[in-house]
């Protein structure tokens, strides 16, 4: 392995800036957020970045490594090729705010707009459910995310058209799809989805689903089967025929 | 002169994890307006790290499990120092605020007639945890998180809180800056609840996250609260300890309980040498008993890995110490080794354990279905804190409550795992409506609401002090690094009179040198300034960390004295309790604990 290696870090803030280059000393196990420390704490003490929790469970760490949408604490220095600078960009598709630290806050905003969980009366007089693992794990699956928005960084509708006044981007489809699909759920949410969310304008590309870093199989899991909701409930043809009647 | 914006409200909730998130929740259903502020964006605090589960009593797998049997478990863990109100409380409303997360949308494992499934843990009689896999805390924080944005709290995230302030002696707000633009802020409030969480980044090894500063010890402290328990730092005995940069990283205690194994390079089962004569009748003195045990066989005891951590953690040390580590400087623990006795192994700890299986798998390349993972102790958790009202959450300083790992007193000398999830829901729910309702009570009448522009300024200038310095100062990382050493190696598992006397001048001129400090650039996210204002917070934690565990000579809990090696009987009915003297310097005192009720003295007598 290379004893150095060159990070090529975009540094600037919403007025604009460009790459410049650390070289820095790298060890055998290192990740990508270490190096970025070792910088930071050597050579550029004002450098901006986000992380907590340093294991892949809170996605504070977000950036675009070279040109791909990752967590900076599970990239491992060992699957990157460090004769070439390692490229390190904040997430495009949200404001910069300063380095690699972007404004996330519209996808706070955005969840705000989906209806809340509502769940129905309890199962037992003494106020508790029952409901069987099967049913449960299907739903854990979404709740495993970890809010990184890689998948809102990747998603064209949001990073090329900017249409984040009308569509909520894969996390917050899949946030809807574990209220929609959560067995004690008694809201609906198939009109939202269709004329407030625009769940429409995801054409299943899957390039959501190809960089979370929790593996959630985002448009097959949860995406799909919240358009087919929205189908069976507008445009099914034979209910459309008993309306016209 | 440096301009503030300014917010009012009727309580104030410093701390965005499971306890601060609870606390904001009740204040909100109590009819209080309610401010959030938290260092992180929300829903990336500490708690998402809790891997292993929830400790409530709900009797879902075993029905001889009840509230009594949890406090007694409770109580011995902590070596009796505990405040034994406050560990009532947790073990009889700890089942009640389990259920109120599922009705807000947690989704727990269940059992096979739909109920929540509990697992066993170091310390827990009984299979107690509620759990989701091992990712429990990200469950818990969202469920909060979720449920909270629609109940109108107004959430100010990523902001560093600098001082509380004070009028006639009670709170009446706290001041700090937005990263984002480097701003000052002003949060008026009736009332203040801190859940701040830990200390960890006061060692170099650690399971916490940049965070982790004692910020709401230290602001409580700086206001006039007293501080307890400090000596009590609980090191987890499973830390990641390979690759180097994710040393410290936490493998969960379910990874034992779902019969995991510790052995030695020589391949020695070593937890099974020395079992505390406390846990001698209730834990297993074989191997076959022992996985009984991890299957749920009601009849068979514990085996000795689900001992209690600080036991854990000073086994594996003197393995290491004794020259039977592993290359890397740590233990093995194996949860392979099922497959000799189960089926289809590989997709039960895959089942089990997803989180575990993707951090070893992902960061250091090892499949733990197949092989050992390497582990030894980590800086996990604080024991103490701000010592509260066990019932209100309030600390000595009026108006001013603390709930979660910032509040001391539920777990005395040693924490039990899974009793930091419900100690956040239990307390996080006590601290909102008691804030919110101290803020009603003192709300109107006259009471004492200014805020006091002079301190205000003050404040806002010495923050700004290091860019006068520019990049000729002291680098903010730099010191921290060299305080984390400090306490590392002079006050960690092992403690000596004479290494402590050595950490307290190491803090004094760290002190100096923090005082030293200089960033260069501007105020808008700048991490050097972050790092530096968490100095003085590590500081004045680290100096009572170092105070208290000089002042209590005897080894109990996570304490361990080498030269005070034994219990003493005289300590054991002590609390040690730290607070700011009239001159600014830091005074350490023996306070008496308080006589515990007859009725849970039968509880603790009967379970003994």
């Amino acid at each position: 392995m290379v004893t150095q290696a060159m990070f090529r870090i975009w540094r600037g803030d919403s007025a604009g800036g460009g790459f410049q280059d650390y070289v820095t000393p790298v060890e055998e196990g290192m990740v990508v957020l270490d190096a970025v420390h070792r910088v930071q704490a050597q050579q550029a003490p004002d450098l901006a970045l986000r992380w907590n929790c340093k294991a892949g469970k809170c996605g504070s760490c977000s950036a675009e490594i070279n040109g791909m949408p990752k967590l900076m604490c599970m990239t491992r220095l060992s699957n990157l090729n460090l004769e070439m600078p390692v490229i390190l960009e904040p997430m495009h598709t949200f404001p910069v705010i300063r380095d690699l630290v972007t404004d996330v806050s519209w996808n706070f905003r955005a969840k705000k707009t989906i209806k809340e969980f509502k769940p129905r009366s309890p199962d037992m007089p003494d106020g508790t459910w029952r409901m069987q693992q099967a049913d449960v794990e299907r739903v854990q699956e979404f709740r495993k995310c970890i809010e990184c928005f890689l998948c809102q960084d990747v998603c064209h509708v949001l990073r090329e058209h900017h249409k984040e006044d009308e569509f909520i981007g894969p996390r917050l489809l899949v946030y809807a799809a574990a209220l929609e699909m959560h067995p004690l759920d008694n809201e609906d949410r198939v009109s939202d989805l269709r004329k407030k969310h625009n769940i429409g304008y995801c054409n299943i590309t899957t390039c959501c689903r190809k960089v979370c870093p929790e593996s959630i199989t985002i448009t097959e899991n949860a995406i799909i089967p919240l358009k087919e909701r929205v189908v069976d409930r507008f445009f099914d043809p034979l209910k459309q025929l008993f309306h016209i009647l | 002169m440096p301009e503030f914006q300014r917010f009012s409200y009727d309580v104030l909730v410093i701390g965005a994890g499971g306890a601060g998130l609870r606390a904001a929740i009740e204040a909100r259903a109590s009819g209080a307006k309610v401010g959030v502020v938290c260092k992180s964006l929300l829903g990336k605090a500490h708690t998402v790290m809790a891997e292993g589960g929830i400790a409530a009593a709900l009797a879902n797998v075993d029905d001889r499990d009840n509230w009594r049997v949890h406090f007694a478990d409770t109580m011995r863990g902590g070596q009796y120092l505990n405040n034994w109100r406050m560990a009532e409380l947790h073990a009889k409303e700890a089942p009640e605020c389990v259920r109120e997360l599922e009705a807000w949308g947690a989704l727990f494992d269940r059992t096979k007639d739909g109920r929540i499934l509990q697992r066993n843990f170091g310390g827990h009689k009984y299979p107690r945890l509620a759990h989701v896999g091992d990712r429990t805390g990200l469950e818990m924080i969202r469920t909060l998180q979720d449920h909270g944005i629609y109940t109108g709290m107004e959430v100010h995230m990523e902001c560093t809180v600098l001082s509380l302030l004070l009028d006639s002696g009670r709170v009446v707000g706290a001041c700090g800056y937005d990263r984002e633009k480097g701003l000052f802020q002003l949060w008026q409030a009736k009332a203040v609840v801190l859940a701040t969480g830990g200390i960890g980044r006061a060692y170099k090894i650690t399971s916490n996250s940049w965070e982790y500063t004692g910020d709401g010890l230290a602001l409580a402290y700086n206001a006039g609260a007293e501080l307890q328990e400090m000596e009590f730092v609980q090191f987890h005995p499973t830390g990641m300890v390979w690759p180097i940069s994710v040393r410290g990283i936490l493998v969960t205690e379910g990874v034992r309980g779902e019969g995991g194994v510790l052995r030695n390079s020589e391949g020695r089962r070593f937890m099974f040498d020395e079992i505390p004569d406390l846990y001698k009748d209730s834990t297993a003195d074989n191997e076959e008993e022992g996985w009984r045990y991890t299957q749920g066989d009601r009849n068979a005891r514990r085996p000795p890995e689900l001992l209690t951590r600080d036991h854990v953690a000073r086994c594996i040390n003197r393995e290491v110490k004794a020259g039977r580590g592993t290359p890397h400087g740590g233990v093995f623990l194996d949860i392979a080794w099922i497959k000799e006795r189960l089926p289809k192994a590989e997709e039960h700890i895959k089942r089990k354990l997803p989180s575990m299986y993707h951090q070893f798998k992902q960061l250091a390349d090892l499949d733990i279905t197949k092989e050992p993972m390497e582990v030894g102790p980590t800086t996990h958790y604080m024991m103490g804190g701000i010592r509260v009202d066990g019932d209100s959450q309030m600390s000595s300083v009026p108006g001013l409550f603390a709930a979660g790992e910032a509040a001391a007193g539920l777990h005395g000398a040693n924490r039990l795992g899974g009793n930091s999830l419900s100690d956040l829901v239990v307390f996080g729910r006590r601290a909102g409506r008691f804030a919110a309702e101290f803020a009603k009570k003192n709300g109107a009448d006259g009471a004492p609401t200014k805020v006091d522009e002079e301190q205000l300024q003050a404040t806002a200038k010495a923050a700004l002090v290091p860019f006068d310095r520019g990049a000729s100062g002291e680098n903010p990382y730099q010191v921290q690094y060299d305080l984390q050493e400090s306490m590392q190696d002079l006050v960690g598992i092992v403690r000596t009179e004479n290494e402590m006397q050595q950490a307290l001048e190491k803090i004094a001129q760290l002190q100096a040198r923090a005082d030293r400090v200089g960033i260069a650039g501007h105020r808008q996210y700048n991490n050097g300034w972050h790092t530096a204002i968490d100095l003085a917070s590590l500081l004045v934690v680290s100096e009572a960390i170092t105070r208290a565990a000089l002042l209590r000579k005897e080894s109990r809990g996570a304490q361990f004295r080498e030269d005070f090696p034994n219990k003493d009987a005289e300590w054991g009915k002590h609390n040690i309790v730290v607070k700011r003297g009239a001159d600014g310097e830091m005074l350490v005192e023996k306070r008496a604990i308080p006589q515990m009720p007859e009725e849970l003295k039968a509880v603790v007598a009967e379970m003994k």
